[in-house]
């Protein structure tokens, strides 16, 4: 991790020395542990602050939308796969970025770790160490240790894409792909009858506050007015009532639909808890078997629901 | 939607020229028929 750190540090700070960017975004410690924040760097003196290690989950694409300055972003697997589709989306210019390509391990979950710590320690977590695999954690008085792969979020369990799609450098040595998603989790709720779909989601969805953090922490959801905030027309109900917060979710899934790189900083930035990546993966399960489609992996493809092909599928057309 | 617990049938799509109008017709009756049997979609309503 170190090493990946040294060479962070090192690329934004010749980044910025040469002229070659206004500004790095990476990420920098966070106040509390686990929680490592969106880090902006103008300065090549200011470039030790950058870090990296196994809770840097927030997806940094989000923060280059519509930027005019020439920025160099730290990417993970998915980041960078996001990357693709702000240029495909014309959110941001090629040449305007650098990418700086982190070979990713999988993300900690960190809510995953708070939990275990409060039924093992009964207490916060105080500090998260990791090394050969084992990560130990410091929580109170008590110390214990997990394998890291156990630990990692649902999302980065499953992921095939942890080597940066696109890069102009990169850091540390390209890792091992899973070959295939078998989408389990989706095909679970696929069987269910629905009315037991419809209970599933109503349970899953009833701690939802509406507080908007999956839809922010996205890096798909740029538009100037969201449609849950435009009230003329008003495309949604804004109470609480379940029916109002459903159709929240399932219109915030199908906005992503064929976009969405399951980069997980939804279901990260869910103060409930709430797994919202349900919704996305059933959409990106659809893509991936209608249309062979993954989000963000090519510049030169045009993404599935932009393309028409006589052989798109329509047999749920009469 | 049927993902999320609409019963399937409740939601179609259809593709009707302007000059197909015995295709509407028959859509439209079809339709109808398939919602009326699935009776009234209450899970859209809200609580209160």
């Amino acid at each position: 991790m170190s090493a990946k750190i040294d060479a962070i540090r090192q690329i934004a700070r010749r980044l910025l020395a040469d002229g070659a960017v206004d500004m790095v975004i990476g990420f920098k410690r966070g106040t509390l542990p686990m929680m490592n924040e969106p880090c902006f760097i103008r300065k090549a003196e200011e470039a030790d602050r950058l870090v990296w290690d196994s809770h840097c989950g927030i997806n940094l694409a989000n923060y280059v939308t519509d930027r005019k300055e020439r920025v160099a972003v730290v990417a993970k697997g998915c980041d960078s796969r996001n990357l693709v589709n702000h240029i495909i989306e014309n959110k941001i210019k090629r040449e305007k970025l650098v990418v700086i390509g982190v070979c990713c391990d999988g993300m900690l979950d960190k809510r995953l770790i708070a939990e275990k710590s409060r039924e093992e320690a009964g207490a916060e977590v105080d500090a998260v160490e990791e090394a050969n695999g084992q990560i130990t954690v410091k929580a109170g008085a008590l110390i214990w240790q997990a394998p890291r792969e156990e630990l990692l979020q649902d999302n980065c369990k499953r992921c095939r894409h942890r080597n940066p799609v696109l890069y102009d450098e990169r850091v540390g040595e390209p890792v091992a792909e899973k070959t295939e998603d078998n989408y389990e989790d989706v095909k679970r709720i696929e069987a269910m009858s629905s009315d037991e779909k419809w209970a599933h989601f109503e349970n899953m969805l009833s701690s939802c506050i509406r507080c908007y953090a999956c839809r922010n922490a996205c890096p798909l959801c740029y538009c100037p007015t969201c449609f849950v905030d435009e009230s003329r027309p008003q495309w949604v109900g804004k109470s609480q009532d379940p029916i109002d917060i459903r159709t929240f979710h399932f219109l915030r899934a199908y906005h992503c639909a064929g976009r969405c790189t399951d980069c997980g900083s939804c279901e990260r930035a869910c103060p409930m808890g709430i797994p919202v990546r349900q919704f996305t993966r059933k959409l990106n399960k659809d893509c991936e078997e209608l249309y062979g489609w993954q989000a963000g992996l090519s510049i030169d493809q045009r993404p599935a629901l932009d393309t028409y092909s006589p052989n798109d599928p329509n047999d749920f057309i009469r | 939607m049927e993902h999320m617990g609409v019963e399937p049938g409740r939601l179609q799509f259809s593709w009707i020229s302007s000059a197909e109008s015995t295709k509407f017709v028959d859509v439209a009756k079809k339709v109808t028929e398939a919602v009326q049997a699935l009776g009234p979609n209450t899970k859209f309503k809200k609580s209160k």
